[in-house]
C-alpha cells in the first residue's frame, strides 16, 4: 500500500480504490455555495480538479471574484465536507488560473439558479458580451423577456439587478464573466 | 529587478486597496440602495485584487510579513499607491469623476499585465479585469448621465474634474521602474497605456458634453514615491487603527 493511495476514515485507514474519487465528487456535490445555496461549488465550477497527491486528496478551487467574501467559507465547507466523508486532511490549492467563468456553470446548476429566482447567465464570456450592450435576461419568475437592469451590482458582485417589466418584480442576473 | 518587481506590485495592490477603502466610505451614505450595493461590490472587488497583489509582493519582499502585514502595518511613507486615489471622496461627482479616471487607468495596465511573461502576474491581472471592465463600463456610463444630464449635475461634474485632474499626471508618466519591467516584458508598455487612458477620458468626456482639461504635467508629490498628500495618513489611521491596537488579534 503506497502512502499516495491512502485515504482515513472512522473505520480506519485503507487504499484508495477507482470509485473514491468519484465518491469524493459526489460528496462535493453536496457543498452548496453558501451565497447561493441551491447550486453546489461543482455546478457552479469552483471545484476545477481532484486527485491524490502523497497520501491526501488534492483539491483545485477557483474564486469567482478576487474579492469574493464566501472564498474562505467555501474551502472550510469543502474540507469538513471531505473530513466528514472519510478523506483525511483534504488539500486544497487555490488557483486564479485560468480565470473562472460563468461558462464553467452546469446545466443543472443554471436550471436551479432560475428556479431559485435569479436569472442564469446568457450566453458565453465572450468579449462581446462583457463590453457590449445588455444581453436579453428572461425574468425568473414569468419568463417575460421583458425586462430592464436597475443596476450592474446587485447583492453580490457576482450578480446584477434587474425587474421584469411584465410583472413587476425586481431580481438578480448571475452575470456573465 | 526583483527590486522593481516588488515596488510595482506594492504600488498596483496599494492603490486598488485605498481605492477600495476610499468607496466603502461611502457605506451607508450613498444616495440611492443599489447604488450603496455597487459602490461596495466595485470596493470588494479592488480589495480582492489588492490582495492578490500584496500577498505576491509578500512573497518576495520575504521576511515574514504577509499581505495583511503589508496593508495594515506599514506607514504612509512607504505606501505607494496613486496620489488620484487617496483624494477624498468629496460629492458624488468627484467620486465617480475619480473612479472613472482610475477605471479607465487601471484598464490598460491590467490589459498589458495579462500579456505579461510572469505567469502570476498573467493570472492575477486576467482575473481582474474581467471584473475592471465592469468597473469602467459603469463609471464610464456614470460620468455621461452627470455630464449630460441635469444643470445641476453638469456644474457639479464642471466643478469635480479640476479638483482631481493635477493628480493624473501619474497616470500618464512612467518612471525607471516601470520602464526597466517593461523592458523586461513584465508589464505593459506605459506609453500605450497613457494614450489609450488619453483616448477613452477624452471619448466619454466628449459624450458627456465635459471639457478635456489640458493634460497635467508636473505635481510636486509623487505616490510611487511614496510622497503623499495629506489624506492618506489620516484614511490610514481609520483603516489600520484596528490591527494596530490589536495587533496580531484573531477572531
Amino acid at each position: 500500500m503506497r502512502p499516495g493511495e491512502l485515504i482515513g476514515s472512522d473505520r480506519g485507514a485503507r487504499a484508495a480504490q477507482p470509485g473514491d474519487l468519484r465518491q469524493a465528487w459526489a460528496v462535493l456535490e453536496q457543498v452548496m455555495d453558501p451565497e447561493v445555496p441551491v447550486v453546489s461549488v461543482v455546478d457552479l465550477g469552483i471545484v476545477r480538479d481532484l486527485d491524490w497527491q502523497a497520501g491526501h486528496l488534492h483539491v483545485v478551487v477557483t474564486p469567482t471574484y478576487s474579492g469574493c467574501p464566501a472564498t474562505e467559507v467555501i474551502e472550510d465547507d469543502i474540507r469538513q465536507a471531505l473530513e466528514q466523508a472519510g478523506f483525511a486532511a483534504p488539500k486544497l490549492e487555490r488557483k486564479l488560473t485560468p480565470a473562472w467563468t460563468t461558462d464553467w456553470i452546469t446545466d443543472s446548476g443554471r436550471e436551479r439558479l432560475r428556479a431559485y429566482g435569479i436569472a442564469p447567465p446568457e450566453g458565453s464570456s465572450s468579449k462581446r458580451s462583457l463590453l457590449g450592450e445588455s444581453p436579453l435576461v428572461c425574468c425568473p419568475q414569468c419568463g417575460s423577456a421583458h425586462t430592464e437592469l436597475l443596476s450592474q451590482f446587485g447583492s453580490t458582485a457576482c450578480k446584477a439587478l434587474y425587474r421584469c417589466c411584465d410583472c413587476r418584480e425586481p431580481f438578480d442576473y448571475f452575470k456573465c464573466i | 529587478m526583483n527590486n522593481d518587481l516588488i515596488q510595482y506590485l506594492l504600488r498596483l495592490g496599494d492603490s486598488a486597496l485605498i481605492q477600495g477603502q476610499r468607496l466603502c466610505e461611502w457605506c451607508g451614505h450613498a444616495p440611492a440602495l443599489e447604488e450603496e450595493l455597487a459602490l461596495m461590490n466595485v470596493g470588494l472587488d479592488l480589495v480582492g485584487q489588492a490582495r492578490n497583489w500584496l500577498e505576491y509582493a509578500a512573497e518576495l519582499i520575504n521576511d515574514g510579513r504577509d499581505a495583511d502585514h503589508l496593508a495594515f502595518r506599514r506607514d504612509e511613507r512607504s505606501y505607494r499607491n496613486l496620489l488620484l486615489v487617496e483624494q477624498p471622496n468629496g460629492d458624488f461627482a468627484v467620486t465617480m469623476t475619480k473612479q472613472f479616471l482610475y477605471d479607465a487607468w487601471h484598464f490598460q495596465v491590467l490589459h498589458g499585465l495579462s500579456q505579461s511573461s510572469d505567469e502570476r502576474i498573467a493570472g492575477i491581472a486576467a482575473k481582474g479585469l474581467k471584473e475592471v471592465t465592469y468597473h469602467l463600463r459603469r463609471s464610464s456610463e456614470w460620468i455621461e448621465r452627470l455630464g449630460d444630464g441635469t444643470e445641476e449635475s453638469h456644474q457639479r461634474m464642471l466643478a469635480a474634474i479640476p479638483q482631481v485632474w493635477r493628480f493624473t499626471v501619474e497616470l500618464v508618466n512612467s518612471d525607471e521602474v516601470e520602464q526597466r519591467l517593461h523592458q523586461a516584458g513584465i508589464i505593459g508598455n506605459p506609453a500605450e497605456v497613457a494614450v489609450a487612458w488619453q483616448s477613452k477620458v477624452a471619448d466619454i468626456f466628449a459624450s458627456a458634453t465635459l471639457p478635456v482639461p489640458a493634460p497635467a504635467s508636473h505635481f510636486y508629490l509623487s505616490g510611487r514615491q511614496g510622497l503623499h498628500s495629506e489624506h492618506l495618513g489620516l484614511l490610514l489611521a481609520e483603516m489600520q487603527y484596528l490591527p494596530r491596537a490589536y495587533p496580531d488579534a484573531t477572531w
